[in-house]
Formats: structure tokens, sequence, C-alpha cells
């Protein structure tokens, strides 16, 4: 983490916008929402760090980073099955990404399996046209902003 | 009562122990689930970190299923946090901010559907069981207390906050589980970090943060004296219970603490064997805490791999014993 919440939202009242979308503290947020429950001035802190995440994805500041990587194999499984796929996305993402402790990994890959806790295939959903027509409007809709 | 439910992807694999527990004891309870049919992903917290519209659009998806096929039930019910936050944010601001609203309509208009904010209402399946039913009405529906058994609640996140339509107290420091635990006759063991963060999708980011968190949890929970933990949320059982051995390996230590979901707890407190209950399907066994105040699976009877036929030809038997019959 770069900058500290503090530091980040002083930044962006500062008009220091380059350096915010930089910033890898949003993608440190694992909206555990205890600031937004707990800020006396009822920011919605960790909707304000979504909104910092969308806008540094967008303007393509988060290149090489391993939690846009993660959120863009997992959204790929939605728009293509409308479900996760949780074999797949952690198939995908530690192939990009390989984890330090590959055998505890495998590991644990395979007392999953065995507890029949991964499925081998996807489930797909019956309106994979209508979620992707929904996906592409709101996508318009949202680059018209 | 009939509730609509979204049980989410987790619960459909790497949580189907949920899945099962939820539906062994929904007939005792007096709950008629019906699934959504067709849901979608809601998206967890990866979707809605690319984009805006799209992730309120994805999840509003399901809220426009649910209005279309209530049938007499207006509650959509969510038992992943995850998707409980999500459905319920959505449903929140689509209420509360006409452009959202609007957008969103726009977008779900594409497939030819639409949502009237305000038509669904949203809860968890804890909120469900603890304030609309209570515990004190669950305690008189357990067959087995279960004295004797050291539990520690863990609420993780996102069922207590936000909390977008104000279901909790206090979200800091909640009592639902609590209530649950006495509910079922077991021991409840204090344990202060209940509402602290598993560290979510991190162990996929930065393992080592997330291993921390998971210590924390895990040494807190040890130190407090507890056979096991108990659940809400489908991401912190599979951190905690998943993550662990790499955790012991990471920073040398031994525990072991096995954690299972609320509802596998009510279940075996009605007195169903921990089998029907998806006991067994985590990788911390919890059946040596189960086993100590005499929860087990019953052994199958040994019945012979080949009984034999009455048609079939006499076979030549041995004596039971050397010299019996000779």
């Amino acid at each position: 983490m770069d900058h500290t919440p503090r530091r980040l939202f002083a930044l962006i009242k500062a008009g220091e916008m380059e350096e915010v979308l930089q910033s890898n503290t949003p993608w440190y947020c694992v909206s555990c929402y205890f600031c937004m429950i707990r800020c006396p001035q009822e920011i919605h802190i960790t909707d304000l760090m979504y909104g910092l995440k969308t806008l540094a994805y967008q303007r393509g500041y988060t290149h090489n980073n391993k939690a846009t990587h993660l959120s863009t194999t997992f959204a790929g499984y939605i728009e293509r099955y409308g479900r996760a796929f949780e074999l797949g996305i952690a198939a995908r993402h530690y192939l990009r990404h390989p984890p330090k402790d590959l055998l505890g990994t495998g590991r644990m890959g395979t007392a999953m399996i065995l507890k029949g806790r991964l499925k081998f295939l996807p489930e797909r959903i019956k309106g994979t046209t209508q979620l992707n027509k929904i996906l592409t409007r709101a996508k318009e809709l949202e680059t018209a902003l | 009562m009939k509730y609509l439910f979204y049980p989410g992807c987790s619960l459909h694999s790497t949580s189907s122990a949920y899945l099962d527990s939820l539906h062994a004891i929904e007939g005792k309870l007096g709950f008629e689930l019906s699934e959504v049919e067709d849901w979608n992903c809601c998206g967890a917290n990866e979707y809605i970190a690319l984009h805006r519209i799209p992730s309120y659009a994805l999840i509003a998806r399901n809220l426009a299923l649910a209005e279309e096929q209530q049938n007499g039930a207006q509650t959509l019910v969510a038992a992943c946090s995850a998707c409980y936050v999500n459905l319920a944010r959505t449903a929140k601001y689509m209420g509360t901010d006409k452009e959202l609203n609007a957008r969103v309509n726009d977008a779900l208009g594409a497939g030819g559907m639409h949502y009237t904010a305000g038509s669904v209402e949203v809860r968890h399946i804890l909120d469900l069981m603890c304030n609309k039913l209570g515990a004190c009405k669950i305690k008189k529906m357990v067959e087995r207390p279960l004295s004797g058994l050291r539990v520690a609640p863990y609420y993780g996140c996102m069922v207590l906050r936000p909390d977008p339509d104000n279901r909790w107290r206090d979200p800091e420091s909640p009592t639902a589980l609590e209530e649950l635990i006495l509910a079922t006759g077991a021991d409840l063991v204090d344990f202060p970090l209940r509402t602290h963060c598993c560290s979510g999708h991190m162990p996929q980011i930065t393992t080592e943060t997330s291993l921390d968190l998971i210590r924390r949890l895990v040494e807190g929970a040890v130190k407090s004296g507890a056979d096991l933990l108990i659940t809400t949320c489908p991401l912190c059982q599979l951190n905690i219970d998943g993550y662990q051995a790499q955790m012991n390996k990471f920073f040398g230590t031994s525990y072991s603490m096995p954690i299972i979901f609320f509802t596998q707890l009510i279940g075996l407190a009605f007195g169903l064997s921990p089998k029907a209950v998806g006991i067994g399907k985590e990788i911390v066994s919890a059946a040596p805490a189960l086993a100590r105040i005499g929860v087990k699976e019953e052994a199958a009877p040994v019945t012979s791999r080949r009984p034999p036929k009455d048609t079939g030809l006499p076979m030549p038997r041995m004596p039971k014993a050397y010299g019996d019959e000779l």
C-alpha cells in the first residue's frame, strides 16, 4: 500500500488524480466495510474505493496488477457463463501469477476436489445472451458518463 | 413462510455443505425456500471493481427475476455474505438514487427486463432466523443439545456491514450467532475477533497479508479455547479452512481449528446426522471436536460383499475354528 486511505483522500482533495489513480491502495481494499460504519462523516469509503478502482481500470492505469487480473478473469467467466467458475478462475489466475507456496496450493486444490467442493465444469445460465445484452448496454451508459 | 432464495455461486460449489445443511433444516424452521430461476452471479467484489453501472445491472437482473417470480413471497433470501450485500446495496441504491435507477433500468431494458425499486426485500438467512423467527423458537426445536461443545462465533464482514437496511442493532458487537449457539445448547466462547476480516480475495493477491489475517483469527480462536468456529460466509469458511495448512507452514505453527457453517451446527442440534448437514466436507476435520460430545456418524452395518444365493450350489464351508467340526 503506497498511500494510507487518509493520504489518498487528501490527494483527491488536492486534485492529484494522476497520483491517486496510480496508487495501489484501492486494490488493497477487501471491502470489509469497517471504515464505512465508523466514519464520523459518514463517507462511503468502500464505495469510493470501488469508484477509484473502476476509474483506474477504465483509464488504463492498472497494468500488471495482480488484483486487476483476478477481477478481469472473474468477470470473463461471468460474462461467458453467467456464473463464477472457481476451478477455472483459480487455474487461469495461478497460471498468470504462480503462487509462492506451489505445493501448499496444490494440496489445497486436491483436497477441495476430493471433498467434492470444486466442480470440473462451469454452470451456464439460460439467459447468457440476455445478460450480455444488458451488460453491453450498461457499458455504453457508463462510457457516456 | 415462502421465500425466494438466491444461493449464489459458492453454495453450488465450494460451500455445498452450507446449501445441504440449509435445505436439511429449512422444513423444521418453517421456511420454504424456492430458488430464483436462472439467477446469475452477483459479481462478488470483482465485477464492481471494473465497472460501475454494468455491475449494478448484473445484480439488478437477479432482483428483476425475483420480482417476476415472486409468488406471494416478497422477500429474497441470500445465504452468502457477498451476494447479500450486493443485492441489498443495489436494491437500496436504486431506491434512493434516481439517476442510477434510470440507467440500470435502461440497461435491463436491453434484455427485456425491468426492476421496480422497492418491490423486493433482501434479507440474509441469519437475519431471518434471529430477527424474524427468533433464537428462542429455534431453542424449542432442539432435539440433541450440544452441551459441552465450545463454539466460537465468526461473522466475517458483509452480513453486518454496511447494513444498508438497518437490520442489526449494533453491527460492531452483534449477538445473533451468540443467541443461536446458546439455543443449540453448546457452550459459547468469547471471541473478540468475531467481526474482523478473513482477508477476502487476498490469498490470490498478496498471500502473506492474507495468511497473517487468517493466523490472527485461528490463533485467537485457539487461545479462547474454542473447539470449533461457526460462520455465515462461504469465503470466510474457505479462507480459514483451506488456507490453514499454508498458514501453519508459513508461520511454523500447528493450529487445527475447524470451521463450519452455523446452519450445520443448528442441523446437528436438530438431531440430524453429521453427513446430512455436510460435515466432512471441511478440510480441517470437525469430527474430533464433535466426537468429544458424542456426535459422530453411525458406522454402516457390516454386510458381506456378496450375499450367498439360495438357489446356488452349496459351497464348501470352512470350520469356524480348527477342530470345531472335525
